[in-house]
């Protein structure tokens, strides 16, 4: 009995995968049956539609980076401090002093790599028309994935607290001053007041409430850390889980059921 | 020494290596064209020639040129590979002028679309990203071209330009194909792959391999290229210009033509709404599932003009054409704070009463109640919010007996009331635009009062 044999006999090894390895046709079924990563997948596809040159496979390629930016978000978590004495500081020590500190630069990049491919994401399933029934609702949840995919991205923007961070995201926001009636500087404001007094006023409008304050500061840092690092990713993190599982519900990614 | 120097030597041997790539490439092209097995019948009458030699020759000039770059110990300045004045400047004078460049993307745009059957053949394609390719190669001997380019951030959208035209490219030929085997009635590009495999191995190894290449892929970047992280931050320093993240240029590109609120918060719901409506305004039923062009023109065509030159042109515009003070700058030109840009943009009002009543504007006496503040400001915008209203609500019907009769005899009137205000909205961007241009028009309605205007 060879070493691998034995090791895949073992009652530890089989008390983990509980199937035999997937050597033959059965057993390549079973593992995607059984096993908890694999099981959002359908056992068997059409080969076209798992075809590179059809699928581009970018949607399998965002959630890749969400993946990558979780797990290189949280390593940097453990460094950051979302405070204006800090941020900046523990952001130049990753680039300088910090052994492993290039998961700065992974995270970042793969962040506008992420953008990129949510878009052809959407690109593709456009183009092969895979927004039609029974998909309608699944295409719906994808808008609002990408939507929150660019929200990611702009309220991780603010981070590391550079010039270029702060006035992207000041001139970003400056327009939630001007919404209709909720903002102070946007038409109908002057709408909600009470015996002339106006609710609105630039410490309690829209872009008030986005950053904490009248300007870009230690409140929207700490505002745009806890969207960044947990109320985002959380809803992103249920609405992927029900965007796979409509997938198979709907029969697989394209065509008529 | 010049300050900012066309050409340095690490500039020259950096392109000495990019041509060397672009030099292989060429040479694994040649070798396909050479497996193809075609010839030529005559060439300046040597017979039966190869069609890879000229790929062999093209890529052979790139290899001399890639060697000259790695190899020259001359002084940069007499470095003879670099831009022609001339070209520098009729680029700039193109690219530095909204409406050529709006014309421009419009005209690549339309040309993408009815040449499609050409530009899609793979020797033209090729063709097409290699002129890309030293197109890139030789602007980088310019000293601005390198600085906007070649900042950190910029990088993805230089690679996010080859990666949707190359995805693009792919759409367009599969549906070329698919449309010519649909016309014939042979089964499409799809169904000849129809058995059904089982996931593993067949797709979980497609998924790790692709998971391992972007690992490698993100740790190279990472290695490679630094992320920005520019001066701490502070609030009393403006940078000029001051942009947003690069995916939201759109919207403030938008900003020069509409009021926050509108280019802000309006269009952009809009765009969401709209986004999420495609399923229920789509009627077709054709075109689930495989790479169709002719079936569903409509809304193709509707999409890739909001994607490519609303979307991607306008990030291309806001990444690397706009400068201080929101200037448009040609590529090869120095980002001048003082750049001086003409404005004298006039309200419709103005026009209206001023210039082609000959009458002052409308203007409440002082005193008066609100009731007659509110009517003097209606009378005084009445022409714009008649054009806003007409545009919003006069123009579906008469397209509903017009040019989209079908559409909303086969839609009903929700469906098609949501659509066509929908693509309303989305023309009202290159509307505001062409009336910009030809008009100096800044609003349509201007209540600067309430701050409403359109």
């Amino acid at each position: 009995m060879s070493v691998g044999e034995y090791i895949r006999q073992s009652q530890v090894w089989r008390s983990i995968f509980r199937h035999p390895a997937p050597y033959d046709r059965r057993n390549r079924a079973v593992v995607m049956l059984t096993n908890f990563f694999l099981h959002l997948h359908p056992v068997s596809v059409k080969q076209g539609g798992i075809a590179l040159s059809y699928t581009w496979c970018m949607g399998g390629v965002t959630f890749f980076l969400f993946l990558v930016e979780t797990l290189t978000g949280v390593l940097l978590m453990f460094y950051y401090r979302p405070t204006l004495e800090w941020a900046f500081q523990d952001i130049r020590g990753l680039r300088d002093v910090t052994t492993l500190g290039v998961m700065r630069e992974i995270h970042r990049w793969g962040a506008h790599a992420m953008v990129i491919t949510v878009w052809l994401h959407m690109y593709r399933v456009f183009l092969t028309g895979s927004y039609k029934p029974p998909r309608e609702f699944n295409w719906v949840v994808g808008v609002l994935l990408l939507v929150l995919t660019l929200l990611l991205s702009f309220t991780g923007y603010l981070l590391p607290w550079d010039q270029l961070a702060i006035w992207a995201i000041t001139v970003g926001s400056n327009m939630a001053r001007a919404t209709p009636v909720l903002g102070h500087e946007g038409p109908g404001f002057q709408l909600l007041n009470i015996g002339g007094y106006d609710l609105i006023t630039s410490a309690s409008d829209a872009r008030f409430l986005l950053l904490g304050s009248r300007f870009v500061g230690e409140e929207t840092l700490n505002r745009f850390y806890i969207l960044h690092c947990v109320a985002i990713p959380l809803v992103v993190a249920t609405l992927i889980a029900i965007h796979f599982w409509r997938v198979r519900k709907d029969g697989g990614i394209s065509q008529p059921l | 020494m010049d300050a900012h120097p066309d050409l340095t030597v690490s500039v020259i041997r950096g392109l000495g290596w990019f041509y060397l790539l672009a030099a292989v490439m060429n040479a694994l092209w040649a070798y396909r064209v050479f497996r193809g097995g075609k010839y030529f019948d005559s060439v300046f009458g040597i017979e039966h020639v190869p069609r890879a030699a000229t790929w062999a020759i093209y890529s052979a000039l790139l290899l001399m040129l890639a060697t000259v770059h790695l190899m020259t110990h001359s002084d940069p300045g007499d470095f003879l590979f670099r831009l022609p004045l001339g070209f520098k400047n009729f680029v700039d004078t193109v690219i530095a002028n909204p409406i050529s460049y709006f014309a421009v993307s419009m005209l690549l745009f339309v040309a993408m679309i009815w040449l499609r059957k050409w530009w899609t053949r793979p020797t033209v394609a090729w063709v097409l990203l290699n002129i890309v390719v030293l197109f890139l190669g030789i602007s980088m001997t310019d000293y601005d071209f390198r600085q906007i380019v070649g900042k950190p951030d910029n990088v993805p959208i230089v690679g996010m330009l080859f990666i949707v035209g190359f995805f693009t490219w792919l759409y367009f030929s599969r549906s070329v194909e698919n449309d010519r085997r649909i016309a014939l009635g042979e089964p499409k590009l799809e169904d000849e792959q129809s058995e059904q495999v089982l996931v593993w191995p067949d797709l979980v190894y497609t998924e790790m391999i692709c998971m391992l290449l972007l690992t490698a892929l993100l740790i190279v970047w990472g290695v490679a290229l630094q992320a920005p992280l520019e001066e701490p931050a502070s609030a009393v320093r403006t940078p000029n210009p001051s942009k947003a993240p690069w995916y939201f240029l759109g919207l403030q590109e938008m900003l020069v033509y509409y009021d926050p609120w509108m280019a802000g918060v309006v269009l952009p719901s809009v765009i969401v709404v709209g986004l999420m409506a495609i399923p229920y305004i789509d009627f077709n039923t054709k075109g689930n599932g495989y790479y169709t062009f002719d079936e569903r023109k409509f809304s193709v065509i509707t999409f890739l003009f909001g994607f490519l030159p609303l979307w991607v042109a306008m990030i291309i515009l806001g990444t690397f054409i706009r400068g201080p003070n929101w200037n448009m700058f040609g590529l090869y030109e120095y980002w001048d704070v003082h750049k001086l840009q003409v404005l004298n943009n006039v309200d419709l009002s103005q026009l209206f009463w001023v210039d082609w009543l000959g009458k002052p504007l409308p203007k409440a006496e002082a005193g008066v109640g609100l009731g007659s503040q509110v009517g003097t400001i209606l009378l005084r915008e009445w022409l714009g919010f008649a054009l806003v209203l007409a545009y919003l609500f006069l123009l579906p019907p008469l397209m509903a007996v017009t040019v989209f009769r079908n559409f909303f005899v086969k839609m009903g009137f929700v469906r098609f009331m949501v659509l066509a205000d929908l693509i309303l909205f989305m023309g009202a961007l290159p509307l505001k635009m062409g009336l910009r241009w030809a008009f100096n028009l800044k609003y349509i309605v201007s209540i600067p009062e309430w701050f409403f205007n359109i």
